[in-house]
């Protein structure tokens, strides 16, 4: 059969190209601008190729951030994404109870990332806040605005407060989605509970879990508001993560070209690890190769 | 191997059923021989999967008790009940090949090794799977996940009966008649207890030596086809067995005959009958109707509704006062919608209801 020829058609995909021009590529492109070039003053521009990309992956401060930021990431992953199908777990399948607890799970969910700093913030207070106080008062010395581990541990525990309720609700619609008939299948097969667990539950929450692992890691490494609520990157540099490096270089020192190169540098890394990411998963626990 | 004994097993799913509305399974008591094939069929919601469950043990039964060979298994979970269950929808283990799903049960009963491999082979063997065994068991046709959870059942040794919930519902019509073949041939084989859940009458009538039908939460008769159709002991097995249904029409007895819609037609009366019944139903197959446009005597007038030439046979539907008669019978001449017809109820086939019980 012959198909007429109408180039027409492509008018149709214009909208589509504008909308993705103004929202994503020109901006991006607006950064590969600045990341070459170092400007002086409104008029005063000057071409300096690789030379912020350069410097940029020297900075010893980036180096430590970087791992800094891998590290909180795989214990948000570590955390999160367990306690969030062990919690899937226990929530009742349905009634009243469900639904009440699923009400309660997400209300972090609903609370603004600088509030959540900012009750954090509070709570972790030694003087008034009542983790803070409490833990004092149990012999054990704690205080997140001045010992960087404190600190450190505030901020991933405040991660995990804010974000496993989305692992949760992602694995439990993952359960609910499974036929009654499994379960008496494996009732009748004699199963264990935990080869439930293994043979059943797990593989059809494979797709769920994919999704909250791709998102919470994404998440966690461009986390920013609630660390600069709570510490404002400190005590030193202890909670200075990617987000908070590129801030202090492009708004605080007012580095554009540097600061410039670094957002492509770390949006490249987010990509290139999501991907990498993605494919692991993709094959993970279905036999094939990975 | 074993006798399947339901000793007056009720079921609600309330917790304190008062009427008999409230019950998904009424009062019964059943004996299901070891070895029977068995269909359980009955409309959808009439209890038949709430039945197979409190025999798998899935459901413990509000009250009664479940007999295997006279061993009480009321209170036994379905792991320790020698029952093997296959469901509607296919289940199998995704992240397992097919072997491993056979293995499975095994596994968790604690074999060892080359004992299962032995025992999962065998299966294997019977169910023509030997060359998919090291293969992922999430690819494959719905069929062949179906042969794997009934499989999955076969693969203990002291399975003392296979129950079918609706098996061959999302399995492609031509490979229904392979599959239910199959599963006569392992019934051969084996000598399994089958009991086959379906609402599907032809399914059943194929598949069994003894069909059950039930209706709100009822078992209303057993029988074999041939009794099914012949002698339906209640009204609900006249028409929901049979392609249309037994013809069920309000009479009366008079001293020479029975009286339907006002018309008067000699027919005996049988015996244990008498005229003070009053109101009873009289049934009778369409097969068995006689229609004819000539008026004969003892015949009821009719007018046709519709008549249709199924190639085979005629299938005519008439008016009889308020009532519709159907009649099925090969050789008619052409009748036209509004043509005046007789009907004619041979004696030896006409059935007698009393409050939808049989009677005569």
């Amino acid at each position: 059969m012959n198909k007429t020829l109408n180039n027409k058609a492509w008018w149709m995909v214009l909208p589509v190209i504008l909308s993705v021009a103004f929202s994503a590529i020109m901006p991006l492109m607006t950064v590969v601008n600045y990341s070459v070039q170092d400007i002086l003053g409104p008029d005063q521009a000057v071409f300096v190729g690789t030379e912020w990309f350069k410097e940029v992956m020297r900075d010893e401060s980036l180096h430590s951030a970087f791992f800094r930021q891998i590290w909180f990431s795989l214990a948000v992953l570590a955390i999160e994404i367990p306690l969030g199908i062990g919690i899937a777990l226990c929530m009742p399948a349905q009634g009243w109870r469900a639904s009440l607890s699923l009400v309660i799970v997400s209300l972090p969910l609903l609370i603004p990332w600088n509030v959540v700093g900012t009750i954090w913030q509070i709570f972790g207070r030694g003087d008034i806040g009542l983790m803070g106080k409490l833990i004092n008062d149990a012999g054990i010395s704690y205080n997140y605005t001045g010992d960087s581990t404190d600190a450190w541990l505030t901020v991933l525990l405040m991660d995990v407060w804010h974000w496993t309720p989305l692992v949760v609700l992602l694995c439990y619609s993952g359960l609910r989605a499974i036929p009654e008939a499994f379960y008496q299948a494996a009732k009748i097969d004699g199963a264990s509970r935990l080869a439930v667990f293994r043979f059943i539950q797990l593989p059809k929450m494979r797709n769920v879990l994919m999704i909250a692992v791709l998102l919470r890691f994404m998440d966690s490494f461009m986390i920013y508001t609630e660390p600069f609520v709570l510490t404002g990157g400190g005590p030193g540099n202890a909670t200075t993560f990617l987000s908070q490096y590129l801030t202090q270089k492009a708004v605080g020192q007012f580095d554009l070209g540097p600061a410039a190169a670094f957002s492509l540098i770390y949006f490249l890394i987010i990509l290139l690890l999501s991907f990498v990411l993605y494919n692991w998963m993709q094959r993970v626990g279905t036999g094939d190769k990975i | 191997m074993a006798r399947i004994e339901l000793a007056g097993i009720a079921h609600s799913y309330k917790p304190n059923p008062s009427q008999p509305s409230d019950y998904a399974l009424r009062p019964m008591e059943m004996t299901w021989q070891d070895g029977g094939a068995y269909a359980l069929l009955g409309p959808s919601g009439c209890g038949k999967t709430t039945l197979l469950n409190i025999i798998s043990g899935l459901i413990t039964p509000s009250q009664g008790k479940v007999l295997f060979d006279g061993r009480d298994v009321t209170k036994l979970p379905p792991e320790q009940r020698n029952i093997a269950q296959v469901f509607q929808f296919p289940v199998i283990y995704d992240t397992m090949t097919v072997g491993e799903n056979l293995a499975f049960p095994l596994k968790n009963r604690g074999w060892k090794t080359a004992d299962i491999e032995r025992r999962v082979a065998q299966i294997a063997e019977i169910l023509e799977l030997s060359g998919e065994l090291k293969h992922r068991a999430s690819g494959l046709t719905a069929d062949a996940k179906q042969k794997i959870s009934l499989g999955r059942g076969l693969v203990r040794p002291d399975v003392a009966a296979v129950l079918f919930d609706e098996p061959l519902t999302v399995i492609d019509p031509h490979l229904k008649w392979l599959l239910r073949r199959k599963l006569k041939e392992i019934h051969h084989e084996l000598k399994l207890s089958l009991i086959y859940v379906t609402h599907d009458q032809i399914e059943a009538l194929t598949f069994a030596d003894q069909v059950v039908v039930m209706t709100e939460g009822e078992v209303v008769q057993i029988g074999s086809a041939q009794a099914l159709f012949e002698a339906p002991e209640h009204t609900f097995v006249g028409y929901f067995i049979g392609n249309p249904g037994m013809n069920l029409l309000p009479c009366s007895l008079r001293g020479d005959g029975v009286a339907i819609n006002g018309t008067n037609i000699a027919l005996p009366i049988p015996a244990g009958l008498s005229v003070a019944e009053g109101q009873l139903t009289l049934g009778i197959r369409p097969e068995y109707v006689v229609c004819s446009p000539d008026q004969t005597e003892n015949a009821l007038p009719a007018r046709v509704l519709n008549a249709r030439n199924m190639g085979t046979h005629w299938l005519i539907e008439a008016e009889l006062g308020n009532h519709r008669i159907a009649c099925k019978q090969r050789a008619l001449h052409t009748v036209n919608t509004g043509d005046a017809v007789w009907m004619k109820l041979p004696a030896e086939r006409t059935l007698y209801y009393l409050n939808d019980k049989r009677v005569a």
